[in-house]
């Protein structure tokens, strides 16, 4: 036991830090995916709720391929492909290549799946606030911008709240992947830990539990914020 | 990738027509190297990348008199980030080998080391022919020779490819391998650790040369034969100047340089 | 907007659409970028075609597909067996079994697949002289077995959910109808519950499904040769990026097919709930 605690300590013999500061990276990267995958989405959201069937067909194709991409190519076609597309893109325009590395990668990798999913959450979470809001709204005299600021969107994200609360635990997850494209997050320290010490079955335990951890401390974050959302509600 | 490479291929020459003809002046170079792959490079405990490739990288570097940043890149991904020019060489232990030769250039070999087969230490494998192999699940890490010769040679072996050296030796360690095949310097500094107690060495591979090549260069973008023809150089002057020497016995009691 | 001419058949002529509007013009431009990236990518898989890499690689990637294809059908049926059991715990009203169904959910549903895959592969080489003991460590040595074994128990707790959820919303009047009838609970449970509750429960387990296949691609990281792992092994032969460009398609191509199989299946066995 005291061999374990040995183990997980700070310092150079122990690898109490290199796990804290994968958590960190782990977290961090999550936190930087979130706004652009929300942003991402909800246009997607708005575009499939469009009147205009072309627009509604281009948001289809989006979802439909990085809903249908394992999480994994996706990473791999962003980090891979994206590097070669970038570098001749900047080559012609600048004249030196441009460097994706794999915390840029992995995040717009994530953020592509998270918006894709996300789309379909406030989707249906703009089909359950009734036409007569709209209409109220207009009646009232509100621009569409500000009908869609002040009166849908508070509505939206009451209604999208719990479909978006489950994709950020699966955002969570799903940096572990880049570990793979060698972003020193949670998931890699951990295999560094494991290469050096062979206790793989401890680390790995260990690190199960920090996502764990991450995925209760978040849960009851995310049951704030839903307690904050539902605060016009009344009680039931 | 061959469009990917003409559009680049296309984009050079534009920028070199714009940018008035010149040759680019080498001023700085980025090199990629593994980290994972000790003695010749590895992660410190201190986070710093160290090594007899990073040593050279550096040595090359004060020699040819530019500015150097050596930075980390997975093995999977090196030949692909040297292409997309995520940096200019690869000092990296890599073998100058035919089938690299197709998408990259290199320097002349900076060291050559036979590769060897390590098995766990109650094994029944005898020696490294063929035969002996037959039916054995042998280990290495991916798109190296190593992976080349157990495909090519010993066809009767089972191949398993890992991303890193790192996850053989688990997979030697706890029993999933018979055999691993890698450098000899690369094992024999393994089994000189803790870890690698579980396994001993069964003996030296006869280099192929189509498989193997002629030992480890630095690697070039093909377009950039004036970086290569400056490597190959400081490599000739820093092992007349002592510098190498130097190096080498900073990590082997052996000349790593080879024949 | 307005429902006044509502039960009229004929739309109005629609005078409107034909502008040019803002939504209109970006629909375009984003359907011409899709367009254009199809073409380039056609145009990129019909330029940089290779018979020799096709000889090479081609017989690899169609064995990568049938073990993706076997390591995904094993886990499922695998998982929905294991997941009964954890459904009933799930369902439970005793505290102590509940929490250990809980608890089993929230482990595998709560932690990435990678790194749960990680701990039984590495996990598992750990204890090798054990497992050598009980005669488990033929299963264990296979990266296939292990992959299949963490997929399992994954996909368990997922499916496990499905099944609780749905039984749950069944309305209880059902059980009661089927208690005053005098029908004995396991009756009740697969004759009257588990239809109904399967039927609710088809389309979260086409998700699933869907789900797994994508994350079948972890196997590749413990070195089984499914379709990932022969297109990673293929690319770093090669480092032709082709090669995950064909992967894509064959992913997206299996995915649809099987969404849309499964929507056909799902209006087929709910038609007699559409009015």
């Amino acid at each position: 036991m005291a061999n374990y605690m040995e183990l997980l300590s700070f310092g150079d013999s122990g690898w109490g830090d290199e796990l804290a500061s994968g958590v960190l990276v782990t977290v961090t990267l999550a936190l930087a995916t979130l706004p652009l995958g929300l942003l991402i989405g909800f246009l997607i959201a708005v575009a499939k709720n469009s009147t205009e069937p072309l627009l509604r067909n281009a948001a289809h194709v989006y979802t439909t391929i990085f809903r249908g991409l394992p999480e994994l190519l996706t990473l791999f076609l962003i980090y891979y492909g994206g590097q070669m597309a970038m570098s001749a893109l900047w080559r012609l325009l600048f004249g030196h290549a441009f460097e994706v590395n794999s915390y840029l990668a992995g995040m717009i990798a994530l953020a592509l799946v998270f918006s894709s999913y996300a789309s379909e959450v406030f989707l249906s979470a703009f089909r359950g606030i009734t036409l007569g809001q709209y209409e109220g709204a207009y009646a009232l005299g509100l621009s569409r911008s500000r009908t869609m600021l002040l009166v849908i969107l508070p509505q939206l994200v009451r209604l999208a709240l719990p479909g978006l609360s489950n994709l950020w635990l699966n955002l969570l997850k799903d940096t572990s992947l880049v570990s793979i494209i060698g972003l020193t997050d949670l998931l890699r320290n951990t295999n560094i830990a494991v290469g050096v010490t062979k206790q793989a079955f401890f680390f790995f335990f260990v690190a199960c539990s920090l996502y764990l951890m991450m995925s209760i401390i978040s849960s009851f974050g995310l049951r704030r914020v839903s307690a904050w959302a539902e605060r016009g509600q009344g009680r039931r | 990738m061959k469009f990917a490479n003409t559009l680049v291929t296309a984009a050079a020459l534009l920028a070199l027509s714009l940018g008035g003809a010149a040759a680019k002046e080498w001023k700085k170079v980025v090199i990629g190297t593994e980290g994972a792959y000790p003695p010749f490079n590895y992660v410190d405990t201190d986070g710093k990348m160290k090594g007899f490739d990073v040593d050279i990288a550096l040595a090359l570097c004060e020699e040819m008199k530019v500015e150097c940043e050596v930075v980390a890149q997975d093995w999977d991904g090196m030949i692909p980030a040297l292409l997309a020019g995520k940096f200019d060489a690869i000092i990296a232990s890599m073998s100058i080998t035919p089938e690299r030769k197709k998408v990259i250039d290199f320097s002349e070999k900076y060291y050559n080391t036979p590769p060897a087969i390590v098995a766990p230490k109650d094994t029944d494998i005898k020696g490294v022919t063929p035969a002996d192999l037959a039916g054995k699940t042998v280990g290495a890490q991916v798109s190296t020779m190593h992976a080349d010769y157990v495909e090519k040679v010993l066809t009767e072996s089972e191949l398993k490819t890992y991303p890193t050296a790192d996850e053989y030796k688990l997979d030697l360690a706890n029993g999933r391998l018979d055999a691993a095949n890698d450098d000899s310097v690369v094992l024999s500094e393994w089994l000189k650790t803790e870890a690698g107690a579980c396994c001993k060495l069964v003996g030296m591979v006869t280099p192929v040369l189509e498989i193997h090549g002629p030992g480890a260069g630095i690697g070039v973008r093909k377009e950039d034969t004036d970086l290569r023809d400056m490597f190959s150089a400081a490599i000739k002057a820093i092992r007349a100047n002592g510098k190498y020497q130097e190096i080498n016995k900073k990590y082997f009691d052996f000349d790593v340089y080879g024949g | 907007m307005t429902y006044v001419d509502a039960p009229s058949t004929e739309r109005p002529p629609a005078a409107a659409r034909r502008r040019w509007t803002a939504a209109r013009v970006t629909g375009l431009l984003l359907m011409a970028l899709w367009a254009l990236l199809g073409l380039s990518i056609v145009y990129m898989l019909v330029a940089g075609y290779d018979p020799e890499k096709i000889a090479r690689y081609g017989p690899r990637i169609l064995n990568g597909i049938w073990v993706t294809l076997h390591l995904v059908v094993l886990s499922i049926l695998l998982g929905a067996l294991i997941s009964i059991p954890v459904a009933i715990g799930r369902l439970s009203h005793n505290p102590i079994i509940g929490g250990i169904a809980f608890g089993y959910s929230y482990f595998f549903r709560g932690t990435p697949l990678l790194a749960q895959t990680f701990l039984v592969y590495y996990g598992a080489g750990q204890f090798t002289a054990a497992l050598k003991a009980v005669g488990l460590w033929m299963f264990f040595r296979d990266a296939y077995f292990c992959a299949v074994l963490t997929f399992s128990l994954n996909t368990a707790a997922y499916q496990a959910e499905i099944l609780a959820g749905a039984i749950r919303a069944v309305p209880s009047g059902q059980w009661q109808a089927a208690d005053s009838l005098g029908l004995r609970p396991f009756t009740t449970m697969f004759k009257i519950i588990l239809p109904q509750a399967l039927i609710t429960a088809l389309r979260p387990y086409g998700n699933e499904v869907i789900l797994m296949i994508k994350a079948s691609a972890i196997a590749s990281i413990i070195t089984v040769l499914d379709l990932m792992g022969q297109t990673r092994y293929a690319f770093s032969k090669t480092y032709d990026l082709q090669i995950y460009i064909w992967a894509a398609v064959i992913y997206l191509i299996t995915v649809e097919v099987l969404r849309r199989l499964w929507e056909m299946m799902e209006r087929r066995l709910t038609r007699h709930l559409r009015r």
